[in-house]
């Protein structure tokens, strides 16, 4: 990480500015809970949550499901937020998820150029790039040449359909799964499934190949 | 607000480097400020939307300077100070100087749960929609010195409403204090030469989520 225009590692440069930050966080905490407006053992575990609970392993069950119950999949594209919370088989999510289908014709890219809403409920917290100016400026004129940052060529005939996370909705990429997959059970499709590929900068792994 | 936070389309950012194996933080600090947040905004103090538009009133060069938990410090730390949760001298001092001030809740460990799912932001709407899937519509152009979820990109646009998502709290009245004022919000999609011009990729399209105060007929 020795990008200086990437914006996200700035602190992680300067040991005394990181120390300074340190402090600040420090004392706002002591304060706030001196007062009693929070309590450090429910940020506790809330950081723990974040940290070992929620991440792409859950939106990789989802979209390994799709892959494999084709009326699951029709009611994902309806309403993924109603659809994962009634299925019973994952945890409950919030509101207002859309799932969008990668499709021979068009591969779907995710982004927030104004913030960094994200789908951390199926996906964990977002990627320092995904937050960061380079993603946010340059998807949205330039799709394909952030994919090419990330070593993923989309042919040229492929619609590219970027969708900005400008409300309190929340999107996913359906990506297509790989060919070569007939009959793999959903634990061994959900191994194939990158948290990239349901933002959109990647695409599911191919069988036998490292991820 | 036209803000630097406001970054659809403008270049020189460089290169995009995926970290290999990233951890959800990097730095005990950044964990402790995700769950100051959350426990801030439990409070009701204020909301999600005074929240970004904080971060967006940084002076530019701040914004861009600071890392991405490090700017959820600054925001949370001014509310703070704007709310009377915090004053300067205690932030100083690094303890509590003054009585604390009443708030509307705490979250309690019984609570925590909450800031594991995303809150609700439907509501009840106050009327039809304007506009249908398949309209046709042209984003306004405005340029307000407040909060606003239309990117500049995307003002002053011609698109096609692809989908209704519901009625909405409409962020540019909460982030001003003025209540929810909910709205309808329609997926809108542009093309990209409609966005772009003569030079823009002719495979691309793009789409923002766009509240009805953003729209009109095209």
């Amino acid at each position: 990480m020795s990008d200086h225009h990437h914006d996200d590692d700035h602190d992680h440069e300067h040991g005394s500015h990181l120390s300074e930050v340190q402090l600040r966080v420090r004392a706002l905490e002591t304060i706030l809970t001196e007062k009693g407006y929070i309590d450090p053992a429910v940020l506790d575990q809330i950081v723990e949550h974040f940290e070992t609970k929620v991440g792409p392993h859950v939106g990789a069950r989802v979209v390994a499901r799709a892959w494999v119950d084709p009326a699951f999949k029709a009611s994902l594209l309806e309403d993924a937020t109603r659809t994962i919370n009634e299925s019973g088989a994952f945890e409950t999510i919030g509101d207002h998820l859309i799932a969008v289908e990668n499709t021979p014709g068009q591969h779907n890219m995710v982004v927030c150029t104004l913030c960094s809403c994200y789908p951390w409920d199926v996906l964990g917290l977002p990627p320092v790039w995904y937050k960061s100016a380079p993603y946010r400026s340059r998807v949205v004129i330039d799709p394909r040449s952030v994919l090419a940052d990330f070593g993923v060529t989309i042919p040229a005939d492929t619609r590219i359909r970027v969708w900005d996370s400008t409300a309190e909705t929340r999107y996913m990429v359906l990506p297509q799964r790989p060919v070569g997959t007939d009959g793999w059970s959903e634990a061994q499709l959900a191994e194939l499934v990158t948290r990239d590929s349901m933002i959109g900068t990647g695409v599911a792994a191919q069988p036998g190949a490292p991820k | 607000m036209n803000g630097v936070h406001d970054m659809g389309g403008m270049h020189g950012f460089g290169k995009i480097e995926p970290e290999s194996d990233e951890p959800p933080f990097h730095a005990e600090w950044e964990g402790r400020v995700l769950g100051l947040v959350r426990g801030l905004l439990f409070t009701r103090t204020w909301n999600i939307d005074i929240f970004r538009f904080t971060q967006e009133r940084l002076p530019a060069r701040v914004y861009l300077d600071v890392s991405y938990y490090h700017r959820w410090l600054l925001s949370i730390t001014q509310s703070a100070l704007d709310y009377g949760l915090v004053e300067r001298d205690e932030l100083a001092a690094g303890h509590a100087l003054h009585p604390a001030k009443a708030v509307e809740r705490t979250m309690k460990l019984s609570d925590a749960h909450v800031a594991y799912v995303r809150g609700p932001f439907g509501r009840t709407p106050q009327a039809e929609p304007r506009f249908k899937p398949g309209d046709r519509v042209r984003t306004r152009n405005i340029n307000p010195l407040g909060h606003t979820r239309l990117p500049r990109y995307a003002r002053d646009k011609e698109g096609r409403v692809e989908a209704i998502r519901g009625c909405h709290v409409y962020p540019d009245s909460k982030a001003a204090g003025k209540g929810d004022d909910p709205q309808w919000l329609y997926t809108v999609a542009f093309t990209g030469r409609e966005v772009w011009g003569e030079q823009a990729d002719p495979s691309l399209s793009v789409s923002i989520d766009a509240f009805e105060p953003y729209l009109e007929d095209a």
